[in-house]
């Protein structure tokens, strides 16, 4: 029961509360209430997009939507790829669906054995959705009392968690090929796309291995 | 700040996640099983821009060492709460010193 995938996903949960303090701290300065900034942790529940989205905010509506929205575009992917690991009856697959975030679907994917997958998916899943709304809660109603997330090196906790998950997947050389083209595809659209657009198109970096796994497929 | 605008994220970002869910159902078959390729270039990209990223321009701050720092725990199987808060406080201790 308490074995490294529950430790685990316990860490990526506490971690993501901290996080969700600047994130309720951030969205109440931006000039959200306290219910708007909890109801967009409980429901829109994809942390990126949900920054991106408040931090964009000050300017308007039509100009934030876009950018958030094309970053939870990556949500879908993640569901896609979960096929096996979310549920197959209509409303489990929809409750499943809504727990379908980056550190879900990673923790999933480094697991090897289909039952770990899906432990995985819904331990890292339920942790950070209780601590994600906890912290959102906190720091919406502490206000400006904390700092920015830099003071606490918080920014930089995210890619270190990412990356920890994203290495037991890589298991080829293809597959580290991909990740590197990933990861160049959205450096170098940084400068030039919109928010939003650079990670989104870092996904044509499978392009490669789905034809190749495809072209494995026997008729 | 317009309820509109909330609920419309909240919306869009469920019909996503969602819309991913049904097709991966529908799509059955010859895809099953082999769309997982799709998530490692991603997660990849979202490293990369998390780590470099700032707005529009590419920065090396505190992040950058933090990254690297957590490469070698996740290399020597450090386990996960140790590997991001050795980030976190690479990254908070670059930030105090002005890097």
């Amino acid at each position: 029961m308490f074995d490294r995938l529950f430790r685990d996903s316990l860490s990526i949960g506490l971690a993501t509360g901290v996080y969700a303090v600047s994130f309720g701290v951030l969205s109440v300065a931006a000039g959200f209430s306290v219910a708007q900034t909890c109801v967009m942790s409980l429901v829109a529940f994809t942390g990126a997009s949900q920054f991106m989205f408040v931090s964009v905010m000050g300017g308007s509506a039509a100009a934030a939507l876009p950018p958030a929205v094309l970053l939870a575009a990556r949500n879908g992917i993640y569901a896609l790829s979960l096929g096996s690991v979310l549920r197959r009856a209509g409303w489990r697959r929809a409750l499943d669906a809504h727990l379908v975030i980056d550190e879900s679907t990673a923790m999933a994917l480094a697991q090897d054995d289909p039952a770990d997958r899906r432990r995985g998916f819904i331990l890292t899943a339920l942790a950070i959705f209780a601590c994600w709304n906890l912290g959102t809660l906190a720091g919406a109603l502490a206000g400006g009392v904390l700092g920015a997330p830099e003071t606490y090196g918080l920014h930089a906790i995210f890619p270190a968690v990412f990356l920890a998950l994203l290495v037991p997947q890589v298991r080829s050389r293809e597959v580290l090929a991909a990740a590197l083209a990933g990861a160049g595809i959205a450096l170098l659209l940084v400068p030039a796309a919109s928010a939003g657009v650079p990670v989104m198109a870092s996904v044509l970096a499978a392009a490669p291995l789905l034809v190749r796994r495809r072209a494995k497929v026997p008729a | 700040m317009s309820w509109t605008a909330v609920l419309l994220l909240c919306a869009a970002s469920y019909a996503l996640k969602a819309g991913g869910a049904v097709l991966a159902s529908r799509g059955g078959g010859v895809l099953e099983g082999r769309l997982d390729v799709l998530v490692v270039p991603v997660i990849a990209g979202l490293i990369a821009v998390q780590t470099f990223g700032d707005d529009k321009t590419l920065v090396l701050d505190g992040r950058a060492p933090a990254l690297l720092v957590a490469a070698v725990l996740i290399w020597r199987r450090v386990p996960l709460l140790l590997v991001a808060l050795a980030a976190g406080g690479t990254a908070a201790l670059l930030h105090a010193v002005g890097a």
